[in-house]
């Protein structure tokens, strides 16, 4: 088979961190080939850098796509030649209709008028490709997440694509509709597309591909052919961890105390929804000093089941009691929430964790203003001298606490906004995510910090996508499922496979 | 002289605003023949510009939480009307009527806070609509006339100055005194933050240099008052307007709801679930714009000694474009009371200097929209190359 891609000695660095170091990629004509690492392995910045949404000259290195040698611009110059990539995060425009979005800045006119029966008809020749059989009309805020996928290869394929790349095409859907998308996958490649898909699922992607390249740190690791190498999930998990768990994951001895926050029958409502129940029925505890997970794929309520908790900032309709040590306590809003001993620290530190345009000081103080003032008047001196002390015991890299948090990198942004919950002095820290897109060396330094906390006695609810943090770190761990918790396992019971059943355990099985 | 070049390109930015200021003063000193920065004509510019100041300051807390308000100008034309039917038609006294317009302003300013923070309707809507809205009631209040003269003493705010009680012939004595004050004041904060800064381990510039600037300014202050004192001394509303900028400028830059400000327009999201109660203070934020607003039109009309139906036509421009000449952005989250103000006596020199020159209002208009336009786009051009 001939190579179609060829990705050599791709370097790409961002202030402070070597995203890509000496990259090699290659890919033949009509395989699947697969794309694993960590999270902040590079994936995403590698397909980033073949797309074109890193221009030429912003990394070094050769892209060779069919034999010839490439330096895209922008992503139209990368789709001219059939490179189409699917991100994780749909570029799908929901008020507008599914034909309009698969010919989006491709509009089927003449002379700039639309022609919409040709669109519509095309886009329904697209749709049959797909084995989606809906009226191309309908807007796309009225079909689920599965069927926006699936439009969104359909859009690909209307761009006449050769290379189909796919960021974690089934991390949102359910196994039925993982499975029809997969199954497609192998489908195109029979009518000759080649395919790089990028996921976290190593046992669907075992199934449908040939090859599998591992990234792990920024650099390619191996890449290993399912036929002659013998692949197992095992051999990949080594490839893309290369080191001894017990490193990256610190040694804590753990001694629970009593009780410190209990929830009992919280069941929560969509509030743009409300008929729709996102929570239903939740118990959970933790203890004093103990880190407990939660486990659930991504749309089983993790994030609304943690911020309806801290002050109903999700959801309507709340009911539920919560106890605090032993005592039932009513928290209305989030004020509340910290008066009461509690700190949630969001799964994105940029739309709900920092103000950007604000330096670290200040970011680090904006939860507890009152330690740093007296009748509201602010102490500035005192600021600087607790936001100095955050910045040196979560070993921030910044050059002054003076520095906008924008200019920080994605770890050290993290540390500002744990160190700005750390401040509050709270009883019990709600961690959504806590790792997520950072580096290895800042994630090694986060768990120190959440041992530590625990170790001064603090309870910690770890909500996680990475299975492997949630059983490096947890002393306990709730799994999640359409909103509710099915199963709890303790640390030395607890394996990937045994909280994926749970986490898939849904109410029809 | 490494470090004062240093210590100038750090604050390039707040420094740019205040050397546009020098620049566009020297250049009409020396278009004008020396008439812009007479005693008589600096006391002028104060006063023509001390209502657009006062909107100016609250415009830019209502841009730091990422609001807008276009209503000001009406809402500063309904005031003056209530106050003159007040004091005019129904005979009530000053000190009442003044109370009374301002708690008027104050819940304009609930009316619009309302829409905004707990109704959600974009602000822009909101304040379009009270635009209209208070344009209408003025000329309702008014009967379409205007209202004049105020009873004595109303027009005392503004077009007055402080009594020179010293004696002391050409020369204001009292403003001379007051400026000292000023000096003396400067220069304890001053040492007593340089104590402070030791004391916590700051970098903080060298001796000489703090030295430097401790005299720089200390003339400033009293060659000002030198200026005041040698035509009619300290205006009142100057004093109100000082009153105003430092009070305002600590508030937000030392006090808990001020950092709540900013953090509500830099991430309204990161903001609530730090514990701020986000509705809560953009509805204040328009409270205060519309005491504010109030305080403006009570100023103007004052200086009109009357009430008009066009007073306060375009004032919501002229406040924003202050605001943000002075280093707003509309993004919210980033500004200082102290650039609106600087903002706004660019905008306030460029017309008194044009009018003296007997440039038409015709060019006045368009020359002021370009100055807004290059201002803001020489500071989106240096943010994105310190990109």
């Amino acid at each position: 088979m001939a190579t179609i891609l060829s990705m050599k000695n791709i370097t790409k660095t961002f202030p402070g961190v070597k995203a890509l170091d000496n990259v090699n990629l290659e890919v033949e004509q009509g395989e699947i080939h697969a794309l694993v690492g960590e999270n902040g392995a590079g994936k995403s910045t590698l397909m980033k850098v073949l797309s074109g949404v890193h221009p030429h000259h912003s990394y070094s290195g050769d892209i060779l796509f069919q034999g010839q040698k490439c330096e895209f611009k922008n992503i139209n110059q990368s789709e001219e030649l059939g490179i189409v990539i699917i991100h994780q995060e749909l570029a799908l425009i929901p008020e507008l209709s599914i034909a309009e979005n698969v010919f989006l800045g491709n509009e089927q006119s003449t002379k700039g008028i639309i022609n919409w029966n040709e669109s519509i008809e095309k886009t329904k020749a697209l749709l049959d490709k797909v084995g989606l059989h809906i009226n191309p009309q309908t807007l796309i805020k009225q079909i689920g997440v599965g069927k926006q996928q699936l439009v969104e290869i359909a859009k690909a394929l209307s761009k006449e694509v050769k290379l189909l790349i796919l960021d974690e095409p089934t991390a949102a859907l359910n196994e039925e509709d993982s499975e029809n998308l997969l199954n497609l996958l192998v489908e195109f490649k029979k009518q000759g597309i080649t395919s790089i898909l990028i996921s976290h699922k190593l046992n669907e992607l075992m199934a449908v591909v040939d090859r599998i390249t591992i990234l792990r740190d920024g650099k390619t690791i191996e890449t290993l052919s399912m036929e002659k190498d013998g692949v197992t999930e095992q051999r990949i998990i080594k490839g893309m961890v290369g080191r001894d768990m017990n490193d990256l994951y610190p040694e804590r001895v753990s001694q629970p105390g009593g009780v410190v926050l209990e929830v009992k029958e919280w069941n929560v409502y969509n509030p743009e929804n409300p008929q729709q129940q996102i929570i239903h029925n939740a118990n959970f505890h933790i203890k004093k000093g103990e880190i407990v997970g939660i486990a659930g794929l991504m749309g089983a309520g993790r994030t609304e089941l943690a911020m309806s908790v801290f002050g109903k900032s999700y959801g309507r309709n709340i009911s539920g009691r919560i106890f605090k040590d032993g005592k039932e306590i009513k928290i209305e809003n989030v004020n509340q929430a910290i008066e009461q001993g509690l700190a949630y620290v969001s799964e994105d530190r940029k739309k709900y964790g920092l103000v950007l345009n604000d330096s670290v000081r200040e970011n680090l103080t904006l939860a507890n203003l009152f330690k740093i003032s007296r009748r509201s008047i602010l102490n500035k001196h005192e600021e600087v001298k607790q936001a100095e002390n955050l910045k040196g015991s979560m070993n921030i890299k910044t050059p002054t606490i003076e520095q906008k948090a924008i200019n920080l990198s994605g770890g050290n942004q993290q540390k500002v906004v744990l160190g700005k919950w750390i401040f509050t002095n709270p009883d019990v820290l709600i961690l959504d995510e806590p790792t997520r897109g950072i580096d290895v060396g800042a994630k090694n330094e986060i768990y120190k910090k959440i041992n530590d906390l625990a170790q001064e006695g603090k309870g910690i609810l770890m909500i996680s996508s990475e299975l492997p943090e949630l059983l490096g770190m947890c002393d306990r761990i709730y799994t999640l499922a359409e909103g509710r918790i099915t199963g709890e396992v303790n640390k030395k019971d607890a394996d990937q496979e045994q909280l994926m059943t749970y986490m898939t355990r849904s109410r029809r099985s | 002289m490494g470090e004062l070049k240093e210590v100038f390109s750090q604050n390039i930015r707040r420094f740019g605003m205040v050397i546009a200021l020098i620049g566009i003063a020297v250049l009409f000193q020396i278009l004008t023949g020396g008439i812009l920065l007479t005693p008589l004509n600096i006391t002028n510019i104060v006063m023509q510009n001390s209502y657009i100041i006062v909107l100016a300051i609250g415009m830019t807390l209502i841009i730091i939480t990422g609001e807008i308000d276009l209503s000001v100008g009406s809402v500063a034309a309904f005031i003056g009307a209530i106050s003159a039917y007040l004091m005019i038609n129904l005979d009530m006294s000053v000190a009442v009527a003044v109370i009374l317009s301002l708690l008027a302003g104050a819940l304009i300013g609930a009316w619009q806070g309302f829409w905004v923070a707990y109704v959600n309707v974009p602000a822009f809507i909101v304040t379009l609509a009270g635009m209209l809205i208070f344009r209408g009631l003025t000329l309702i209040v008014l009967g379409g006339r205007t209202l004049s003269p105020f009873p004595e003493g109303f027009s005392t705010i503004s077009s007055d100055f402080l009594p020179d009680l010293l004696g002391g012939g050409n020369l204001h004595l009292l403003t001379m005194l007051l400026g000292g004050l000023a000096v003396i004041v400067y220069l304890l904060n001053e040492l007593k933050l340089r104590r402070d800064y030791l004391k916590y381990n700051y970098n903080i510039i060298s001796f000489p240099l703090f030295l430097g600037k401790l005299i720089a300014i200390s003339i400033i202050i009293l060659a000002f008052s030198y200026i005041l004192a040698l035509y009619a001394g300290m205006p009142n509303v100057l004093l109100i307007l000082l009153f105003l900028i430092i009070g305002y400028s600590f508030y937000m830059n030392n006090t808990t709801t001020g950092r709540h400000i900013y953090a509500v327009g830099g991430n309204t999201h990161a903001a609530q679930l730090s514990g701020i109660k986000t509705k809560k203070v953009t509805f204040w934020v328009f409270v205060n714009m519309g005491v504010l607003s109030a305080l403006a039109g009570l100023i103007f009309a004052g200086r009109l000694n009357a009430a008009t139906p066009q007073a306060g036509n375009l004032f919501e421009l002229d406040a924003i474009a202050a605001a943000v000449i002075g280093g707003a952005s509309l993004a919210g989250g980033v500004g200082t009371v102290v650039g609106a103000v600087i903002g706004a006596l660019i905008m306030g020199v460029l017309n008194n200097g044009m009018s003296i020159l007997g440039i038409g209002i015709d060019w006045q208009q368009a020359i002021k929209g370009l100055v807004l336009l290059t201002a803001v786009a020489l500071d989106m051009i240096s943010k994105n190359k310190s990109k």
